[in-house]
């Protein structure tokens, strides 16, 4: 428990010294714990996890296969609840919440990218994206109106009627992303978003990732098997055996939108 | 979460699966189809049965001698041998009971009948010059027998349509004699065309003499064997038959635990006998039908629970992004509410084609009611709700995060 403690206070450092200190914290972890049971097995995900996330941060989280990055991913998205520990989102306690006000922070406060692009087939990239402002009760035009800016946003403008199987996987996540940002959340997630990417389709991903933090101040949290794909974050944590080994600011930054500038253009090829 | 969202959602989810939405809605669609149709031919036989008893005329009531069943649904025109019933038996009911209109003395002969090198047997029947009215018959030409011919006992015939065909083939009857047991007689008319009775026998196969003339020419006998009654009104006919049951009673002297020697027919008891068949045959048709409509709510049910299993990764995105369970379930339950009512929908369709097609291809009269069309529209959206419930609670209890990691 003492590395715990350890490591604790020195992210906590570390902040005061580079992130401005009157930045709201979005996400508090308190020793958390997540322990799966599996008939008489006991797994334990996460073994104590504390953490502060602040408004605007963009941390990468990598480590290795097991080691509780999803399961602490989970948790924060407020899709699973700690078995032990606190929780406060934006401000609120999350811990004990109901399935339903679950739901209804998941909605309205974050935002989801998954590795295997997880939109809705035979819908087209809009309705894909209106989706989250129908649980929300978005009306209609308000909603086509946002739908169709999110998919600008993200380059995707005269896609709109396209479903996901006549859209490339970087487009398919790119609408993943537009669905993710488009109820304007605190905060957007995404478990390994570049897995099933090329690297410059991962570029591209990055890029979007990199404008919506710096423009628009949206809280990122990101996992990925990739160090250089991390290395596009402002902050990177580094998990073991369900606890947090190392949690250090990334140096110097990678700026994805000027690599691309950089990259030779791929044409029509590049996204197949 | 708003209600009209939910719809919205219900519908996408449906559009974006047409052709299983449309193969749900099919056991539905022949269910309700089958309702209407089926409940259309068992109503199209009640209505033609009533408006059958209507045309003969409800206040008529059957006299007969012997003693016979009065609930049975057996004719009267078989002869009995029983000669219990007189001539002024019937002139006392005609005088004497104020319920009773016309009556007449009814005697029946099954008879050869030769034209030129023609002939045909046929029933000759002995009545008096009121018949035509008591059983609303008209004459087609020529004219019907008076009072004089009754009590003349003159040996004219009016004779039936089918009689007519036969025996003239094409020539006017009227004015032409015919042989009856080798007595002469002069047909004075023909009766207009009745077609079949509810029992499918010919009407139009008659002979129509004075009763005189037949109990003396052609049995040899006195007493009569029924008598045609008209009461004065419909409703009167129950009256007519208790007082015309008392006056026999009275004037054949039977002691009060003696049994009748003739029975009293009501033609109403006849019609509800018919009308009972029918709607027993309406309800029997309907719940033949109803299982269809019960095999196409499972289908749903059956459908629904695929469905449930196959976008288990659906309903994970969905409440990833923020479904309540509450919204999931509702919209399942919509959905399959949304398919029952419109396989409903076009059942109603397909039922009434179908009605509208049946009288045309297989002669038999259909009439559509309303009740079976909203019977069939509350059905199928019970039939929705009740089997989309369980597959939309199983897509609610869900959890996201294994909903998002199933393949
Ligand atoms: N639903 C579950 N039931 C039981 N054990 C689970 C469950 N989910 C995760 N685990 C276990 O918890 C541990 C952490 O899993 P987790 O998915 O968080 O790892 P990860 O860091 O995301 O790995 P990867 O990089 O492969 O995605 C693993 O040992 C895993 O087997
Ligand atoms: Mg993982």
């Amino acid at each position: 428990m003492s590395t715990v403690a350890e490591i604790d206070l020195s992210t906590e450092a570390k902040h005061a010294d580079v992130e401005t200190p009157l930045a709201r914290p979005v996400i508090q972890l308190d020793h958390i714990h997540k322990i799966y049971t599996m008939g008489d097995v006991e797994v334990h995900a996460l073994r104590g996890v504390s953490l502060t996330i602040r408004e605007g941060e963009f941390v990468a989280i990598m480590g290795a296969s097991g080691s509780g990055k999803s399961t602490m991913m989970n948790i924060i998205g407020c899709l699973d609840r700690p078995s032990r520990g606190a929780y406060i989102l934006d401000g609120q306690d999350v811990s004990e919440l109901s399935k339903d006000e679950r739901a209804d922070i998941r909605n309205r406060k974050i935002g989801f990218v998954f590795q295997g692009f997880n939109l809705l087939s035979r819908t087209s990239a809009l309705e894909n994206v209106e989706l989250p402002m129908l649980y929300a009760g978005v009306e209609g035009a308000e909603r086509r109106r946002r739908a169709l800016d999110a998919l600008a946003s993200v380059g995707l403008a005269g896609r709109e009627q396209n479903h996901p199987n006549q859209l490339s996987g970087g487009q398919q996540q790119r609408v993943a992303v537009a669905r993710a940002l488009v109820n304007q959340p605190a905060l957007i997630l995404a478990d390994e978003p570049t897995g099933n990417l090329d690297s410059r389709t991962s570029v591209e991903v990055m890029e979007i990732f990199q404008r919506l933090n710096r423009e628009h101040g949206i809280t990122l949290i990101l996992v990925t098997h990739e160090p250089d794909i991390a290395e596009y974050a402002k902050r990177i944590i580094v998990f073991k055996d369900g606890r947090i080994k190392r949690d250090e600011l990334v140096a110097d930054q990678r700026d994805a939108a000027e690599e691309l500038r950089n990259l030779p253009e791929i044409v029509d090829e590049e996204e197949d | 979460m708003n209600q009209l969202m939910i719809f919205k959602i219900a519908f996408r989810a449906l559009a974006r699966n047409k052709m299983r939405s449309a193969l749900t809605m099919l056991g539905i669609i022949i269910g309700v189809g089958a309702v209407i149709a089926m409940v259309s031919i068992g109503q199209g036989a009640q209505a033609s049965v009533q408006a059958q008893i209507a045309s003969v005329g409800t206040n008529l009531l059957f006299v007969g001698a012997g003693s016979q069943n009065v609930g049975g649904v057996r004719s009267g025109t078989g002869a009995t041998s029983s000669n219990t019933l007189t001539v002024d038996d019937i002139e006392a009911i005609r005088r004497e009971i104020p319920s009773v209109a016309m009556a007449s003395p009814t005697v029946n002969a099954r008879s050869q009948m030769v034209f030129g090198n023609q002939n045909w047997n046929t029933q000759v029947q002995g009545v008096n010059e009121q018949f035509p009215q008591i059983r609303k018959w008209q004459i087609q030409s020529g004219e019907f027998f008076t009072e004089a011919d009754v009590r003349t006992a003159s040996r004219v015939l009016v004779i039936g349509a089918t009689v007519a065909e036969n025996l003239f083939s094409g020539l006017d009857p009227v004015g032409q004699s015919v042989r009856v047991r080798e007595l002469p007689f002069r047909v004075i008319g023909v009766m207009a065309r009745r077609g079949q009775d509810g029992q499918g026998r010919d009407q139009d196969d008659i002979a129509i003499a004075p009763f005189t003339t037949v109990q003396k020419k052609l049995l040899a006998i006195t007493h009569v064997q029924f008598a045609h009654v008209s009461a004065v009104s419909p409703e009167a006919t129950y009256l007519a038959q208790e007082q015309i049951t008392d006056l026999l009673r009275q004037r054949h002297k039977l002691a009060p635990n003696q049994e009748n020697d003739f029975f009293v027919r009501n033609l109403t008891d006849v019609a509800e006998a018919a009308d009972e068949t029918n709607r027993i045959m309406t309800l029997l048709l309907a719940s033949i039908a109803s299982v269809s409509l019960l095999v196409g709510g499972i289908g749903i049910m059956n459908i629904m629970l695929v469905s449930v299993t196959e976008r288990t990764r659906e309903i994970g995105i969905r409440m990833a992004i923020g479904a309540r369970s509450s919204a999931v379930r509702t919209q399942f339950l919509i959905e399959a509410v949304v398919l029952s009512l419109m396989g409903g929908v076009i059942g109603i369709a397909v039922g009434l084609t179908i009605s509208l097609l049946i009288p045309w291809l297989l002669t038999w009269p259909t009439l559509v009611s309303p009740t079976s069309i909203i019977g069939s529209v509350l059905f199928s959206a019970a039939v929705g709700i009740f089997f989309g419930y369980y597959p939309a609670r199983k897509a609610a209890s869900l959890d996201p995060i294994d909903a998002l990691r199933y393949e």
